[in-house]
């Protein structure tokens, strides 16, 4: 009997645990906030299809740029130039400001960094 | 009937959320209500049941024993399957609740050939898939800790990136969900089976379906109908803290995701599935094979009406003269 | 009846189409069991008594008889967590199906242990649980009715209790278990049967389930005492009742009054002059076997309470267990608890060897074979193991020793000190995996012979293969119940492979200090050399 109480409060608390871990962190009201660069009105596509699916379009770029030598991206917004470093970055220019914020919040590792370089650090050195 | 009635009950679920959200704003209701009901349901329902078990005592110490018990020193005890000391029941139950232990001793019989000779077979499917299938769930629920902690955890990336180890895709396909789905359905066609499907009833069927609503939903989620996980992080944080805020930014495959996995832990202290806390109070499986060494207590334990000694020599007073067999109350008098 | 082989033609482990949840039950004779007579409930007190039987239309029930049910079942489930956990739990996988004898041996899907155990859940399911009542049927409930009481009574007096499928159950669900609280519940309403209810009433009046009176007792000891001395030429003695004794020996009472029990009794005989141990046998706990067990847990422990009192009156030390099955389950894991605590007894010390049996340190009661494998083990006896060339031998292990207490090595230990040519059975039906021999839980009765043919198919077949294979004529066992079960069952199915119990071949082996030169074994048969067929 007090073994299964136990049991049972032990199930409890790590159902609710993570409401107590949020508190404990202080992030329970966390929301991460990225700020769009001023001076541009549109990214590539528009902000709905970005912000769910930029992670496709870079697939996209990728396969389009390194595997059939395309460098062109024609969208409903223009004609932009397939770069990662060119032409998203050129905007969103902090990586650990914009990229970074949504990931770590999501729990996503995406692996662009693998090969391309991360400005800051490049200019660091 | 077992199998369509539930299926269509699972299609109506989906159904009524697709209605709900799509044509008649009913976002506060499958977003908001019914996750904080079903939820509420769930946690009373289990902590209930638990009880209920919990306030019946185990009269008799009962262990089914599955090896030899500990006696004569010379003889090689076995100390997991016929557990004599806490330790050896600790590893009992942990390799019965991780590893199925007594799934996996399964066998079959047949009656094989002209001469119907009895065959026994070794018959593993049924475990291989259960281990499939639970430990991919586990994983699954672990992997989903990450809507609900902020920071996340390390070992949480950790395991979302093994679990997604073969990046053929983007976003990458979880060995998990391929995993689970692979255990469902076999665990489906084996139901199918007319012996099986002999035993089952028609909330067998549903459990199946209802889960593989949820599996389905949430794959479709991730890989068609993509919802912006940002905003659902927030608005499940928003839902944890009563908080509640009615966006209606997410497309309809989240309500109705959202919506199966309510109804699942909803349904689950009221089904079958409380097995995966009743396992661990199963009385054959967590006492201590040692009911000579140890008495065991019964707590409603009361005196029963017995022949004793005296009344019996008094009835057979005779005989036992007759035998020479000497008589207390002779030889006190 | 029909011949084995039809029988095993017949048989179907693929059900038809169709479930369970309509009540109907077929009544065949040869597989069920008569009611018990009303002299014998009266002698009990048991409730609502009457004459009845299951073939009768009219079962005679109570009018209230549904109330008594549901109200027994309500108090059960608070009595009992294991009974409460496994209505609860079970997901239905089936892995418990064909391990059930009755199943494999009769295609009966209703025995299937899953659904033996949804028989009574379809119940608790409708009275007890909420999705039960409002959804009926489609939760898989049904309605307490006059044919789901009789598909009870069918069904749960065709388990043998034997736990085989709760070894295989992941949840540990012991059909077992839900077998008794049937059990009980039929109780309750009168349903009970004659070899359950006859046998617990004559031990309950006499001591012993044959209902043997004292003067009988002692004379059939001496009958044993005079043939040990026709064949070994020495006088051996058997204590009753006798006061001061360092131990108490109970053994069931089919070992002094039926075959092939009787030579295990000599070989008990035999083995304790030989050691000189000073012991007793009791007159008035002359059981050691307890069919109240079959019955229910209150009449379980009305006849167990024997033994502690005799042991306390007696003044013993400890007690020594005979070989039986069913006893055993009783003894380690009920005897304490119902009876006890045994604070006037001493922890089991071999008087021979000094072994302390700490593992029986509360209840003070340990089985011969741990008694005999430790003199054994400490070379304390004289053996011979070519007087037992007669016979190839096998090993049945009996359900309750093997599944509830792990007598698993203790039995193998002395066959193979006591015997040259010992061959096992398939792994897959010996050890926790035997295979109950079709008569255990009160079973054995005559008129259920067709149904314990094939609940001890799966068992026979098993010995059919060893035989076939090795040349075995010979099965040991460690059952009273089996070695009364086991003859006829082995002679439908296989003829030539006889019974015995471990310690007949203790006594067979067992080189006596004094005596003459043995011409037979104890069965009267001429020791090997001899070309004549034995029996």
């Amino acid at each position: 009997m007090k073994k299964i109480i136990l049991g049972l409060i032990l199930f409890l608390l790590v159902a609710f645990l993570p409401l107590g871990y949020n508190i404990y962190t202080g992030k329970k009201a966390y929301i991460p906030v990225i700020k769009a660069p001023e001076d541009k009105k549109e990214c590539v596509e528009n902000v709905f299809i970005m912000r769910k699916r930029h992670n496709i379009v870079l697939e996209k770029w990728r396969d389009a740029s390194v595997r059939h030598g395309i460098k062109k991206y024609v969208s409903l917004n223009g004609t932009y130039k397939i770069s990662l470093t060119g032409t998203c970055l050129g905007c969103h220019s902090d990586k650990t400001q914009f990229c970074d914020r949504c990931h770590d919040y999501a729990g996503v590792k995406p692996r662009c960094w693998d090969c391309h370089n991360i400005p800051d650090k490049v200019a660091e050195k | 009937m077992k199998i369509i009635l539930p299926f269509f009950t699972v299609v109506l679920i989906a159904c009524l959320v697709y209605g709900g959200t799509r044509y008649l704003e009913g976002h506060i209701l499958f977003g908001i209500i019914v996750p904080y009901i079903c939820f509420a349901l769930a946690i009373v329902g289990f902590v209930v049941k638990i009880v209920k078990w919990a306030v019946s005592p185990v009269p008799f110490n009962i262990t089914t024993v599955c090896g030899q018990q500990k006696s004569l020193n010379f003889l090689r005890h076995s100390p997991i399957e016929s557990p004599a000391s806490r330790c050896g029941v600790f590893f009992r139950m942990l390799f019965e609740v991780l590893f199925f232990r007594s799934l996996l001793r399964n066998e079959k019989v047949e009656l094989y050939g002209k001469e119907r000779r009895l065959i026994y077979g070794s018959d593993r499917y049924l475990w291989i898939f259960a281990i499939l299938f639970h430990w991919s769930m586990l994983i699954i629920l672990l992997r989903h800790l990450k809507l609900f902690l902020e920071p996340i955890p390390y070992w949480i990336i950790m395991l979302q990136n093994l679990d997604g180890i073969f990046q053929s895709h983007i976003p990458p396909v979880y060995i998990s969900n391929v995993l689970v789905s692979i255990g469902l359905v076999f665990l489906f066609l084996r139901r199918l089976k007319r012996r099986v499907m002999y035993i089952s009833l028609p909330s067998d069927f549903f459990v199946l379906f209802l889960i593989g609503g949820v599996i389905l939903s949430g794959m479709l989620l991730r890989y068609v109908y993509r919802a912006d996980i940002l905003l659902v992080k927030a608005f499940l944080f928003g839902l944890i803290y009563l908080n509640p805020v009615p966006y209606t930014g997410f497309g309809t495959m989240f309500y109705i995701h959202l919506c199966f996995i309510s109804v699942l832990i909803a349904y689950l202290p009221y089904s079958k599935l409380m097995h995966m806390a009743g396992v661990f109070l199963s009385p054959t499986r967590n006492l201590r094979n040692d009911s000579r060494a140890r008495r065991h207590i019964n707590p409603w334990d009361y005196p029963v009406k017995e022949h004793t000694y005296e009344e019996w020599e008094e009835e057979f007073k005779d005989a036992l003269k007759e035998a020479d067999i000497p008589l207390d109350s002779e030889n006190k008098g | 009846m029909e011949k084995p082989d039809e029988m095993k033609k017949a048989i179907d482990l693929t059900p038809k189409k169709g479930d369970w949840m309509t009540p109907e039950v077929e009544l065949k004779k040869g597989t069920y069991c008569y009611g018990a007579p009303l002299k014998h409930q009266k002698y009990l007190e048991l409730p609502n008594q009457r004459e009845w039987q299951p073939h009768d239309v009219d079962w005679k029930l109570p009018e209230n008889w549904k109330d008594i049910i549901l109200d027994g079942m309500a108090k059960l489930l608070k009595k009992n967590r294991a009974f409460k956990l496994f209505m609860d739990i079970c997901v239905r996988c089936g892995a418990c199906a064909d391990k059930c004898h009755f199943f494999i041996g009769s295609g009966d899907p209703k025995n299937m242990p899953v659904v033996r155990a949804e028989l009574l859940r379809s119940v608790y399911r409708r009275y007890f649980t909420i999705h039960g009542r409002i959804l009926g049927k489609l939760a898989g409930a049904r309605d307490l009715t006059v044919d789901v009481l009789k598909e009870w009574f069918y069904y749960f007096y065709q388990c043998t209790e034997c736990r085989r499928c709760s070894v295989f159950c992941p949840y540990g669900i012991d059909t077992c278990e839900i077998t008794m609280m049937a059990r009980e519940l039929l109780n309750l309403v009168g349903c009970n049967i004659q070899w359950v209810v006859e046998p617990a009433s004559n031990c309950f009046r006499t001591g012993n389930h044959l209902g043997v009176p004292p003067h009988a007792f002692k004379e059939t000891l001496g009958f044993a005492l005079d043939e040990i001395r026709d064949l070994t030429g020495i006088n051996v003695e058997a204590p009753i009742n006798k006061k001061g004794a360092e131990v108490l020996f109970i053994a069931p009472s089919a070992d002094y009054f039926a075959s092939p029990h009787w030579y295990t009794l000599l070989g008990y005989l035999m083995l304790f002059h030989e050691i000189g141990l000073d012991y007793t046998w009791s007159a008035y706990a002359s059981e050691g076997g307890n069919f109240g067990l079959f019955h229910s847990a209150e009449l379980a422990k009305r006849l167990n309470a024997k033994i502690y009192a005799e042991a306390k009156r007696l003044k013993v030390k400890w007690i020594l267990g005979g070989e039986c099955g069913h006893m055993w389950r009783v003894i380690h894991q009920y005897m304490d608890t119902f009876n006890g605590p045994a604070d006037f007894l001493e922890v089991p010390v071999s008087p021979v060897t000094g072994t302390k049996f700490e593992h029986a340190k509360s209840t003070k009661m340990i089985h011969i074979a741990e008694f005999t494998a430790d003199l054994i083990r400490h070379n304390k006896l004289n053996l011979d193991k070519s007087r037992n060339d007669n016979w190839k031998i096998t090993f049945h292990d009996s359900c309750n020793p093997a599944r509830s207490m792990g007598l698993l090595e203790e039995p193998r230990y002395i066959i193979k000190n006591t015997c040259n040519h010992f061959y096992e059975m398939p792994e897959n039906t010996i050890r926790e995996k035997t295979f109950c021999c079709g008569s255990g839980a009160g079973l054995g009765a005559d008129e259920n012979l067709e149904m314990r043919l094939k609940g001890g198919m799966p068992r026979a077949m098993a010995v059919k293969y060893v035989k076939e294979k090795y040349g075995v004529n010979m099965l040991a066992c460690m059952c009273a119940i089996d070695k009364a079960a086991l003859p006829p069952l082995l002679d439908y199915w296989v003829s030539g492979v006889d019974v015995c119990g471990v310690h007949e071949l203790v006594g067979n082996a067992l080189v006596m200090k004094g005596e003459k030169k043995r011409e037979t074994n104890l069965r009267g048969e001429p020791i090997k050399g001899d070309s004549k067929d034995t029996k």
